[in-house]
């Protein structure tokens, strides 16, 4: 993938980080969808489906509550979704390897968007006078400055990302030692630990969700086993 | 905090659509200073430009500098406050009071708003989405059905706040006991409940694929894990906790 290839990645990774906060928030840069979007970029829709779904466990456990840190998982599941669609299809080592560098990416991802937070308030202290005046270019200005930003941030964290995990993620999946079967079964056994725990803390203290939750369990089970 | 009696006020269709547009961006310069209180100003700036004196009146630019203060609230609620605000300032209701109102409505639509859709709304949705993939749905319908299950109630909730918040002023708390915004976070979370107890079980198959031979193993290892980050509540953040776990494996698979 050379350099060019990967401002297309890069762009959707703008456009989807911005999607997690500041614009319009439709959810389009939750993994399940920001992934597989990223798949068909790449031309493997299915591929970034099933990075999107492994995210997606993942991210059940993170509520975007008021002021929390979390991490970005918009921009994040653009560069696991690409990585994984790019790679041969059923390498071993392939879905853990892009998704150890989602995650890492979902971090650096979360700091960078303190960062910026941080820049909207220097601007905010800046402006104080001018806000406070009832300017109505300081509060337009303001605003288009976080939104841009925000755009900004997302490609830089997309592109970067690209740049330094597509070649670390080939060469790791080139030297991949342990049986695909085992490695892809430690990735879902992790996801699905994660993700069972999550919905447990959600909705336990909820009158008879534990009770639905272990029944669900059942029929879903049930249906695995038929199909 | 008493409210005066109001009289029927309706926003041109044109104010309307710009305010309800504009709510998509209210935290576009989210930030850690004013939090959402410059995204107020800029949703409620379409309705302002009615008072009298216009776009160049004192009431104008006193009532914009008003809204660009401190400001919290979930963002699918702002629409509330900004309907409110909006109205109030129309209404010619004393600066003061205008203030008053606006700290008091922070907190509510912050609380309402993380329950109804942080916790209930998203996770359900996600879980619906994860059980399309995990009975094989293709890549375009598991995103389609999401994005419009999703959406009909983003859209919805974002326009309802909008008109809610307008006509009703400073009664708007009012709204805030509607008996789906009490309620609902309770059924849509047992449902989600349900839903996740199917879904995670097909997705995780889906994932893995035709190759079964490990599934005990799997269902073994998923659920002591589970119990074991559900004990641990808030403590640990299991994606941090499985990106260590993976650095290790990608590290051990690497040079073993």
């Amino acid at each position: 993938m050379i350099i060019l290839d990967l401002l297309p990645v890069a762009l959707l990774g703008a456009v989807l980080g911005m999607d997690v906060v500041t614009f319009p928030q439709a959810m389009i840069s939750r993994p399940i969808v920001a992934a597989t979007l990223a798949g068909a970029f790449i031309g493997n829709a299915p591929a970034g489906l099933i990075m999107g779904a492994v995210l997606e466990l993942l991210a059940l456990e993170m509520l975007p509550f008021g002021a929390s840190r979390y991490p970005e998982w918009g921009s994040a599941s653009v560069v696991g979704g690409a990585l994984y669609a790019s790679q041969p299809t059923n390498a071993a080592g392939a879905l853990a390897a892009s998704l150890f560098a989602a995650l890492v990416t979902a971090l650096l991802s979360g700091k960078s968007m303190v960062w910026l937070r941080r820049l909207n308030a220097s601007f905010a202290t800046r402006e104080r006078d001018e806000l406070q005046s009832g300017s109505r270019s300081a509060v337009t200005g303001l605003q288009l400055f976080g939104l841009s930003g925000d755009l900004l941030r997302g490609f830089l964290v997309t592109y970067v990302a690209m740049l330094v995990f597509h070649p670390l993620i080939t060469a790791i999946v080139a030297t991949w030692a342990t049986d695909a079967r085992y490695s892809r079964a430690a990735v879902v056994a992790i996801v699905a630990a994660v993700s069972l725990g999550a919905v447990w803390k959600i909705f336990h203290s909820i009158p008879r969700a534990r009770l639905l939750f272990v029944a669900g369990l059942a029929v879903g089970a049930a249906v695995v086993a038929m199909r | 905090m008493t409210a005066p009696a109001q009289v029927e006020r309706r926003l041109p269709l044109g104010t309307w659509i710009r305010m309800y547009l504009r709510l998509f961006a209210v935290q576009g310069s989210w930030n850690y200073e004013t939090m959402i209180g410059n995204g107020i100003a800029f949703c409620t700036e379409p309705a302002l430009r009615m008072l009298p004196g216009g776009l160049d009146g004192p009431k104008y630019s006193e009532a914009l500098g008003r809204h660009a203060k401190y400001f919290n609230a979930h963002p699918y609620f702002a629409g509330v406050a900004v309907g409110a605000l909006a109205r109030a300032e129309l209404d010619g209701v004393p600066a003061p009071l205008v203030e008053r109102f606006r700290t008091a409505l922070g907190g509510p639509l912050g609380s309402v708003g993380d329950r109804l859709v942080w916790a209930s709304w998203l996770p359900l949705c996600s879980l619906i989405a994860l059980g399309a993939f995990g009975l094989g749905g293709r890549p375009v319908q598991v995103i389609a059905i999401f994005l419009v299950i999703y959406n009909i109630g983003h859209f919805a909730l974002r326009a309802w706040g909008l008109h809610v918040g307008f006509q009703r002023g400073l009664r708007v708390a009012e709204a805030l006991a509607h008996p789906v915004l009490r309620k609902g976070p309770q059924v849509v979370g047992t449902l989600a409940a349900l839903i996740a107890g199917v879904s995670i079980p097909l997705a995780a198959t889906e994932v893995i694929g035709g190759e079964r031979n490990l599934s005990a193993l799997i269902v073994l290892v998923s659920v002591i894990g589970g119990v074991v980050f559900a004990r641990l509540g808030g403590r640990v953040e299991g994606w941090r906790i499985s990106l260590i776990v993976l650095a290790l494996f990608v590290l051990f698979s690497v040079i073993r």
